[in-house]
């Protein structure tokens, strides 16, 4: 982007302001790193991009190689939506609080399961015991889902569920209930996230072995691709890489590695990479390190565009772009002094939105103690709407383009991720790597470094390992009744004696055939959770013939 | 000192949910302090948790629980352990408890000491190191 003379004096003069002024400064005692243990130089300056190529390297936003938008005029055409994660309790008190959330001008949808549903078993199950409804709301059957959506038009609203090893189950309970509204599949919109691949590695939220697991992923890509074409059939996620200590930079690795994964799988079960590649989407965090996330972002939109077309040989331009959620960084958050999450958040918040994000979700300061309260859950989306209204941010595309520092950092992590992508290759693929635990005890080691920097003071947490002080805490917490547990079960139990088992015990035995075989099993889920059979009977059958899988414990 | 055996943890993690960043790193901050510890993976039921802790003839046990069932993981593993003579293990934990159900475990004596986020790994060390001490001159 610069003359070579230029250049050649740029050099020159940064040498002599290298020798001359800057020894005038003292630095503070602190070491110059990101949050990823990056270091970061003083200075940036041209010679730090010399090899950006303007068209080659960002080009215009919703044009290859997209590193800067994926829409031609980002946020000025329509913002992102404000999609906050929420679920609790029973599917009746979740519904309360989607529409409060509705109300309150969020724009779209996201599911939080309980553990139980999110691990496949029943609310009355031995396992299920003290979880029911703890971390998100409890699912068991579609007579379930039909309350959690009661009054909610499916035909208008978009639903994003965080749901991985059942996910086709939760799928299908879901395309039944808008069917039960009088909306059809191919009208419904929204996400199921899906990536068994970040569990193995990150999240653990596993059933079964990889390969019928990734069957099921393909079995759900190519039913969508016929039935429910508005669909994100699955979300790539980082999210969860991250919380479990990652760095930037192998976040982004791991996620896009996945990602690469998934269109083999697609391409292997005989799809065209066109027929399913438009329907990937991403999720990505936003930690605290400002510059780093955004360059984050820019450059996992640019590796994308580059290896689908060039490797994947991808012709249709949806088929390139990253379009990806992002969710502020719940390990960023403090138990101490917790009000300032807030301000953590809303940082987190802005690089997302700096950062080209299609929708976000930002944490509520007190999900560090609890699940949020309805007031803290208001500040989050709050936080999200002074940055849409009030900031002026959302005015121009990308504005940190062609900031020396956001552009070296861009180029500098996609280089960082292009090593991952040729371990993980050595290793022999993603799937091999998982099983040998290498992204595992990267991430452990990443995690573990992180917890030292920060008890050896090289790192300060604001009211953690500096500016503590003593105070009571003052956040109301919200509270799980314990019944909840005794009500689902008992609508479990009024469930099972009031459907047509004869038909429920059929169509599972049908569905375990399918399984044996090589039928793609969606129709099959549909049928039985359209006969109320329940998500823990579906899964069941299935561990019967798929076995489940076992982790190698390491630390 | 040098003589006496090493201090044996079990690191485990009951319950359904998957968040084993904190365990992992205090498995490793335990182990870096001279400590021998078993880690146990995943999705233990607590029968699973007590039955490794008695196998591997552990001091302590420290149960890292995110999913909110603490109320009633940590009393059932201390029913398992003492239904099964194994009572004199300290049983410790961390995750995301609110205050006033760690004051209920610690008060019914279903943990000894409970670690909340942000705290030092050193505070873990420090008070393991205290407990056994104590334990090993009163007895």
């Amino acid at each position: 982007m610069f003359k070579e003379d230029k250049l050649n004096e740029i050099k020159k003069e940064r040498q002599r302001w290298e020798e001359e002024t800057l020894p005038k400064f003292k630095n503070r005692d602190a070491k110059f790193v990101t949050v990823s243990s990056k270091p970061i130089k003083p200075l940036y300056t041209p010679e730090d991009i010399e090899n950006l190529d303007y068209q080659e390297d960002l080009s215009f936003p919703a044009e290859y190689p997209y590193t800067r938008g994926v829409q031609g005029n980002m946020y000025r055409g329509r913002l992102w939506t404000m999609r906050q994660f929420a679920g609790f309790g029973t599917a009746k008190q979740t519904n309360e609080r989607y529409k409060y959330l509705l109300k309150h001008g969020q724009t779209g949808l996201s599911v939080a399961f309980d553990m139980p549903t999110i691990m496949g078993y029943d609310s009355d199950h031995p396992r299920s015991v003290g979880e029911v409804g703890r971390c998100g709301v409890a699912i068991d059957s579609l007579a379930d889902m039909e309350v959690l959506f009661d009054g909610i038009p499916l035909e208008k609203v978009t639903t994003s569920m965080t749901i991985n090893a059942p996910a086709a189950i939760l799928w299908c309970m879901y395309i039944a209930t808008a069917e039960k509204q009088g909306v059809p599949s191919t009208q419904i919109g929204g996400t199921i996230q899906n990536d068994i691949l970040k569990e193995y590695i990150a999240q653990k939220s596993w059933i079964f072995p990889p390969k019928p697991s990734m069957r099921l992923i393909t079995d759900i890509f190519k039913y969508a691709c016929e039935h429910v074409p508005r669909w994100n059939t699955v979300s790539i996620s980082g999210y969860h890489i991250r919380e479990a200590g990652s760095t930037a930079a192998q976040e982004l690795a791991f996620t896009l590695a996945d990602g690469f994964a998934y269109v083999e799988a697609g391409m292997n079960a005989g799809l065209d990479v066109d027929q399913f590649a438009p329907r990937l989407s991403f999720f990505f965090n936003a930690h605290i390190d400002f510059f780093e996330e955004i360059a984050k972002y820019r450059a996992a939109r640019r590796i994308w565009a580059r290896k689908m077309k060039e490797k994947y040989g991808a012709k249709d331009p949806r088929s390139l772009l990253m379009r990806f959620h992002t969710q502020t960084a719940g390990c960023s958050l403090t138990a101490q002094q917790p009000e300032n999450n807030i301000v953590r958040t809303a940082f987190e918040a802005l690089s997302a939105v700096l950062g080209g994000t299609q929708s976000l979700h930002t944490n509520s300061m007190d999900e560090v103690l609890a699940l949020p309260s309805e007031k803290a859950v208001r500040i989050a989306l709050r936080t999200q709407q002074l940055i849409a209204h009030e900031t002026g941010v959302p005015n121009t595309i990308d504005p940190l383009a062609g900031s020396y520092f956001v552009e070296a950092l861009t180029d500098e992590l996609e280089r960082e991720a292009e090593e991952y992508f040729r371990r993980v290759d050595e290793l022999g693929g993603v799937l091999e790597a998982i099983d040998q635990g290498f992204f595992q005890y990267e991430i452990a080691d990443a995690a573990y470094r992180y917890q030292k920097e920060i008890e050896e003071n090289e790192r300060i947490i604001v009211g953690v390992n500096d500016f503590v002080i003593e105070e009571p805490l003052e956040v109301e917490l919200l509270k799980i009744d314990p019944e909840t547990e005794r009500e689902q079960a008992r609508h479990l139990k009024e469930l099972r004696e009031n459907r047509d088992n004869e038909k429920v015990q059929k169509l599972l035995a049908e569905m375990q055939e399918a399984a044996k075989g090589e039928d793609n099993l969606i129709p099959y889920i549909l049928e039985a959770v359209k006969a109320y059979a329940t998500e823990g009977e579906i899964i069941g059958a299935f561990k019967e013939v798929f076995g489940e899988y076992k982790e190698q414990p390491i630390f | 000192m040098s003589k006496e055996r090493k201090i044996r943890v079990l690191v485990a993690k009951p319950g359904l949910d998957g968040h084993d960043r904190g365990a992992k790193v205090v498995a490793r901050a335990l182990r870096d302090a001279g400590m021998e510890v078993v880690y146990t993976g995943l999705h233990q039921t607590p029968e699973q948790v007590v039955e490794a802790a008695i196998q591997e003839d552990v001091d302590v046990l420290g149960l890292s629980i995110l999913s909110g069932a603490h109320m009633t993981l940590f009393p059932r593993v201390k029913e398992l352990l003492e239904e099964n003579n194994a009572g004199d293990i300290l049983l410790i934990g961390g995750g995301i408890i609110p205050e006033e159900d760690m004051e209920e475990l610690k008060e019914k004596g279903y943990a000894q000491a409970l670690f909340t986020p942000g705290i030092p790994t050193d505070e873990i060390v420090e008070w393991i190191r205290n407990a056994m001490e104590s334990k090993t001159s009163s007895a």
